[in-house]
Parts: C-alpha cells; structure tokens; sequence
C-alpha cells in the first residue's frame, strides 16, 4: 500500500511553521475597533452608571432656570432649570437602548427572512416584493405612522423602528445566502445527503454572520438617529423620559439664548453614532474573508 | 522585493537574474508562489511601491534601470517600449469600451495621430494578430467575443505601439487547448515578424516546449536553473527542475491490461440536459448542454470525459451525482434509476456516488474544522459520531495527512492537501463511484502528481469505479482505461485511452490531439 504521508507532510511542514492567530486579537489589533469600541464602553458605562451618579433629571428648579454651564451645573440648566447634564446622561441610556434593540431585532428578523427568500425560490419573490414596499415608505413617516397607531412607549418605538430596518437586511443576508449556495461545500454537503435545515444551519448560516454583523452596526447608528429625530418632532419617546431627541426638541425655541440645551445632547449622539459606524468600519474590514486567509 | 511582515519568506523575488534578448522568447517556470508574477509585474512597475519594497538591483530595459524611473517616466515606457499581457482576457479589458477604442486609447496616450489615423493603424494591428473582420470587430464589446479573441485583442494592445519587450503572464492558461495553440501560434509569428522580445510566464512545460528558446526555472522567489530550451527540458541540472520536469504527465498512454467483465457500476443512457425556453412570443434560446449522453462505467476501471470547456463534460458529472437534475434519461447507479428520483427516496442512493470538485479553495466550508467536514456525510447515514470519527482518523492516514490534523480548518492547509481532505470526505461515505470533476486542475503541477497518485491508489484499494472529469489529455492519458471525447455536449468518441491516442477517428479529437503543447517533445524522464 503506497504511502502518501510523505507526500504530504512535507508540505504540512511548511505550514505548521506560520502561526495562526485568533481572530479576536486581529480585532483588536484594528484601529478601528479598538478606538470606536473604546468610546462605546465609555458611553455605555455613562449610560449605566451616571444616573446613580448625578442630580435628578426631572427635578423642577425654576429658580436656576436657563443657567450656562457652570460649576454647579456642568452642562447647564433648562427652561424648567432641570439639570442638562443629568439628562443628557440619561438620555444616553434610551439612545443605547434603543440603538441596541432594533439592531438585534432588526437582523433577528432580517435573517430568518433573508435565509428563506435566498433558498426558497417560491417564497423569494413574495418576500422580496414585500421588502421593496416597505423600503419605498419614508423611514420616518413609516415610524410616525406606526406610532401613532399603537402609542408612544419605549417598546413600540423600537418596533417602529424595527420595521423600517429590517428590508435593508433582508437584502444583505439573501444576497449572501445566493452566494454561499453556490459553493462546492454546500454542493458537497447536498451529495453527501445532508438535509436542507442542516445545510441552512451549518453551512450558509455561519457564512453570513460576518458581514450581518457589520450591517448590525450601521443599523444601530441608524436607530439612534432616528430615535432622537423621532424624539425632536415630538413623536418618539413621552417627554417624561429624558432622550437626546426629546431634549433637542425641548430646546429648539430658546436656542438663540441658550445653545447648550441643544448643542450637549447633539454632541452625543453624534459621538455615540460616530463610534459605532467606526466600530463597523473596523469590523468590516477585519471581517472580509477576502483579507481572510488564502495561502 | 521585500515581503510584509507574516508572510513565508522574507523576500518575494532574491537575487534574480536573467536576461532577454531581440527575438527570443524566454519562458520564465514556476509554480504558484514562486515569484514570477512578482518579477513580471515590477518590470512593468505595477507593484505599489508601498506594497512590495524592490530593496536591491536593477532592470534593465534598453540599458535604463526601470527601478531608478519616476511614475510618469514608467507611464510613458509602458505601451511604449513593454507591453503586457495578462492571463484573465476577461478582467483585463473595460466590459463597457468597445475592443476597438481600447486599443486606441494606447495611440492616444503615447502619440499624437489623428482619430481617422488612430483608427487605421488599430484596425492594421487587428488584422496583424489574425482576428477575422476587423473593422466589423472594432466596435463590439469584450463580451460579445470569444476568449481567444479577447486574448488577441489583449496581444494587439500590447503590440500596437512596438514596444522591444512583450510581458505576457500566463495568457493561455485560461484558454482552450485548441485556442490556445492559435494563441501560441500567433505569439511565435509575431515576435518574428516584429523582432519582439517575449518573457512569457507559464507553468505549463508543454507550452515552454512549444515556444521557448530559452527558459529560466524560479522556485520560492529564487532562479534555480536557466539555459536553453533543449539544455532544461532534456538535460535539466537542478533537481528541483528536474522534479518539476518528472511530474509531467507523457501523452502516451501507458500498457494497460484489458480487465475481465466486471459489474456496471454507473450507466447512463440518453442522457440529456437542456436549459432555457423556447417562449411563445419572446426568442428563447436553447442550450443542450449534454445531449443523448451514453456512458457505462464498470467497477473497477477509469473513465475519462474529456473535453474543452462548454462541451458538456461537468454537466454530464453533476447529472449523474443529482447536483443538477436531468431534463430527459435515465442514471443507473446499482440498479436503480436515479435520474428522475425524488430527493427523499434518492438520498439513500447518494452515498454510492461521491463527487470530489476542481477547487480545493472553495470546497471546504471555511468555519467548519475539517474533522467536522468529512464526518457530515457518514452521520447522514445512520453512523455514531465515534464511528464516524475513527473512519475519520483512518481516511485522513489513507490520504497521507495526521489524524491530529482532523481539529483544524480549511485555511492551515495548502491546496493540495485540501484536495486530499475532500478526497478522505468523499471516501468516507464509502461510495462505489467517485467522480473527480477536474479534480487536479487547480494544483500546481508537482502537487497534481501526488494527488494524481493517491487517486489511483484508493481506486485500487477499495475497487472504485472512478469517472475522471478533466481537459488535461496528459493527466488523461496517464489515468484512465477508457476515454469519452465530448464536444458541445455531445460524445464523439470513445475507447480505450491507448487506441483513441493512436488513432482517433473523429476530426475534433484529432486537432485537441495535435492542439496538446509539447507533444513532440521528450521530457527527461
């Protein structure tokens, strides 16, 4: 019986010598990641541990109204001389919250559909054609409507955020679905009599992770946005509930004496939705399989 | 040129030293990653300089050191005074400018003719590099043309400005054997009309017997051997050469003792596959891509499906494994009549016939370890995961690989050895036919020698009746008993591999015989 371990072996040698790094310290070796993520934790410590930390956002202090930032008051007062920095770190939790919500929500549904409308040719055309009316509304006036529907609480303005969000994953997940079944493994695995939930499970599904991830990202930065555009037209969140939106929104009419109620909140979010979008960008990059490793 | 950090070796190209002259064609030999892609690329200055660092010697081209020149002088040689051409006509030329205007675009850049002047002299180089109708083919698209004629406009563009030096880096290797040797052809004729001189990359020995005066041998960034045609190929000093030369197939088929009359393993019989409609009101268009197909393979032996791409061969392989289903026919695998079966009742028949695919890159899903690939089909069908493991660790023994190697992925291990990986895959559902749809197509050369021989042992060692996919007649000739010669989906000849090598019958077999490169050159053996 001829021996082909030495055929073999001498090109395993060569390989052996080059070491294969985890792909998690490839992550944090992206720039990207590690700045942009960095500022999330930031923030989302903020989000979790300042409200412990500072004055009562809905304290009442007509006295101290529209004061500028000051020792006392770091980012200020408002018109109801209620504590802007407090609220503003309040806020930040309703933004993450939500930002993080719709996402997981959003690519949760985005990739059932997106599996199916990729392998089941039937079912392709009627969920397709579904997507493409719902991308053809106006985010935000689809959201607008949706609330006004169902009322304004945290839960239905994730949802109808959700909604809007989810075409644009279906898109990217069928996509990669038509690809990956393409490829000679899952050829492989259909001759090897594997069945097609495996086949889904175990060979497209991981194959799409990568770049759902990604997506993930760019919709979270997206929900927040539209949460606090939601919030500054009055129907996002109830006014009760300090969010940056809300808080624009209340700010607007004394903008030209008093920029900072407008100017803190909008300097977060627009951090916040910098980081994340960073965040992706690194893990996108890093991602790609076609950096991956091709010898 | 210096690598980035994390790569195999510390240098892309070392001390490489080699010269071409007027009218000589040097071919440079290697295999992948040996370097002469990168030596071709920096002669014409296409490596960004921050990618890869030349940190030492020099090229020179008509006595000026190519190394020492600023971007804009290299824009004005290239065209100029080197032309390329690459090996993928298809990704080379703009989809959205016609072929015409593309060669133009050289007279633009590098003279000062008139648009009328531009036009005559493009439609001259047109017909200088054979292409039929040239001023008819001037204003069609890439698309629109075969790929012998995207090459030959490739070659006019790179010779309508008569540049002393042509580059051309693997340009038939994507080609049809028989377009390939007009491709050849044409190069030689070419360069002796015009007193050009050729680097042409390869790592195909046929074509350096065809065209070569002299060759030049690289392995790992390195030259190993240089000399003429006839010093290397016959009398090859380097033993690294000498391996390269050895694992050429001949195009003599081997003696082959006529087998008894075994059990038919696969059958099929007026096999056909049509795609497309014709509509009622719309012009469909039909494509027979394997019409009225009759194959009988017994157990035990090797049959070849041999032919050019679009001849129906990988159609007629994946019909038979049920990757695509038959439009009319009938596939006979031990008894039963797979060709029409419903996908629950056929899965059972699934085991007995196993596929091993062209390329070993994509034919391992990337986030399963391998272990975890080769136990997916023996668990289908009934086995325990020790079961299914120990098989496993047994089959990676057979195909020359350690069992350890079972927990890790696709992307530790090279080409070759993931060819063998999906070999193990595809024995361990315990088949009676195996089907290698070009199956070493994707390896270099002395890899596909190895691979080539472990196919024939596990043939033998558990008596497999083997279905050989491929367009290589000299990985054919060496492997199978019997040979099927398809030709746009139909079979136009078959025998036994030595009888249809002597004497093919059919006028197409006939000119993929002659169009093999290298047929009448001995190799050392």
């Amino acid at each position: 019986m001829t021996d082909h371990s030495q055929d073999a072996i001498m090109a395993d040698a060569v390989l052996s010598e080059r070491e294969d790094p985890s792909q998690l310290a490839g992550m944090l070796n992206n720039r990207a990641i590690f700045w942009g993520g960095a500022l999330l934790i930031l923030f989302a410590l903020i989000a979790a541990i300042g409200p412990f930390l500072t004055l009562d956002p809905t304290e009442l202090n007509p006295i101290k109204r529209l004061k500028s930032p000051s020792a006392e008051a770091w980012f200020g007062s408002d018109f109801l001389g209620r504590d802007i920095f407090s609220r503003v770190v309040y806020g930040a939790r309703v933004s993450l919250v939500v930002g993080i919500a719709v996402a997981l929500i959003s690519v949760g549904i985005g990739l059932i559909l997106g599996l199916v409308a990729g392998y089941v040719r039937v079912l392709d055309a009627v969920i397709m054609r579904t997507m493409d009316g719902l991308m053809s509304i106006p985010a935000i006036l689809l959201a607008i409507a949706l609330i006004s529907l169902s009322g304004a609480t945290l839960g239905t303005v994730i949802l109808a955020i959700v909604i809007p969000e989810v075409p644009r994953v279906v898109r990217l997940v069928r996509a990669v679905v038509l690809t990956v079944r393409e490829e000679p493994y899952v050829e492989a695995a259909i001759a090897a009599g594997t069945r097609l939930p495996l086949i889904l499970k175990r060979h497209i599904l991981p194959n799409t992770i990568a770049p759902l991830i990604v997506q993930a990202t760019y919709v979270c930065a997206s929900a927040m946005l539209t949460e606090s555009i939601l919030g500054f037209l009055g129907a996002g969140i109830p006014p009760e509930i300090p969010s940056w939106g809300n808080i624009m929104s209340e700010g607007r009419t004394y903008f030209q004496i008093s920029p900072w109620i407008i100017f803190f909140p909008g300097i977060g979010l627009a951090l916040t939705v910098l980081a994340v979008n960073i965040v992706g960008d690194g893990l996108r990059d890093t991602l790609d399989p076609r950096i991956a490793r091709k010898i | 040129m210096l690598l980035p950090n994390g790569a195999d070796r510390e240098f892309a190209v070392e001390e490489v030293s080699f010269s071409i002259g007027r009218s000589e064609i040097v071919c440079i030999v290697g295999e992948s990653g040996s370097g002469k892609s990168v030596t071709a690329f920096t002669v014409m200055g296409l490596i960004p300089k921050k990618d890869l660092v030349p940190v030492a010697g020099e090229i020179l081209l008509h006595g000026e050191d190519l190394l020492s020149k600023s971007d804009r002088q290299m824009r004005r040689l290239r065209g100029k005074k080197m032309g390329m051409v690459f090996q993928e006509p298809m990704t080379a030329l703009n989809p959205v400018i016609k072929v015409g205007d593309q060669i133009a675009e050289l007279l633009e850049i590098h003279g000062n003719m008139s648009a009328s002047a531009r036009k005559k002299r493009v439609i001259e180089t047109m017909e200088d590099v054979s292409l039929p109708e040239p001023a008819k083919l001037y204003n069609s698209y890439p698309h629109q043309l075969s790929g012998g004629q995207r090459q030959r406009i490739m070659i006019a563009m790179a010779l309508v400005l008569e540049p002393g030096l042509l580059i051309a880096d693997e340009p038939t290797t994507a080609l049809d054997v028989t377009t390939q040797a007009e491709v050849l052809e044409l190069i030689k004729d070419i360069q002796a009309r015009h007193g050009t001189g050729v680097m042409f990359i390869t790592h195909d020995f046929g074509v350096v017997a065809d065209i070569a005066d002299r060759v030049v041998v690289m392995q790992n960034g390195k030259v190993v051997e240089q000399g003429t045609r006839d010093e290397v190929l016959s009398a090859p000093s380097h033993p690294y050469t000498k391996m390269l030369i050895g694992s050429v197939p001949s195009l003599t088929p081997p003696n082959r003792p006529i087998p008894e009359v075994a059990e038919t393993a696969l059958e099929a019989k007026a096999l056909n596959k049509t795609y497309g409609r014709v509509g009622f009101f719309e012009k469909g268009r039909l494509v027979k891509a394997a019409q009225d197909v009759e194959l009988i393979l017994r157990q035990g032996e090797t049959l070849g499906v041999v032919g050019e791409s679009g001849s129906g061969k990988s159609t007629v392989a994946r019909c038979v494994v049920r990757l695509i289903d038959p439009t009319s026919g009938d596939i006979n695998v031990v008894g039963a009549n797979i060709a029409q079966m419903a996908e629950s009742e056929l899965r059972a028949y699934r085991q007995k016939i196993q596929i091993v695919f062209q390329d070993p890159y994509r034919s391992l899903n990337p986030r399963r370890t391998v272990g975890q690939s080769i136990v997916e089909g023996p668990m289908n069908f009934g086995l325990s995961g020790t079961e299914a493991q120990s098989r496993a660790e047994n089959l990676m023994r057979v195909v020359g690989l350690a069992p350890e190697a079972l927990t890790r992925f696709p992307h530790q291990f090279s080409g070759g050895q993931r060819q063998r990986i999906c070999i193990a895959r595809a024995l361990a559902m315990e088949p009676r036919v195996l089907i290698a749809d070009e199956a070493v197509s994707a390896l270099d050369v002395s890899v596909q020698a190895q691979v080539l021989r472990l196919l024939q042992d596990v043939r033998e060692r558990y008596d497999l009746a083997m279905l050989f996919i491929t367009h290589d007649l000299r990985v054919a000739a060496q492997i199978c008993d019997r040979i099927m010669v398809m030709q746009r989906g139909v079979v136009v000849e078959e025998g036994r591999t030595s009888e249809v090598y002597a004497n093919p019958h059919h006028p197409y077999t006939r000119s993929l015989l002659n169009a093999a490169p290298g047929r009448e050159t001995n190799f050392a053996q």
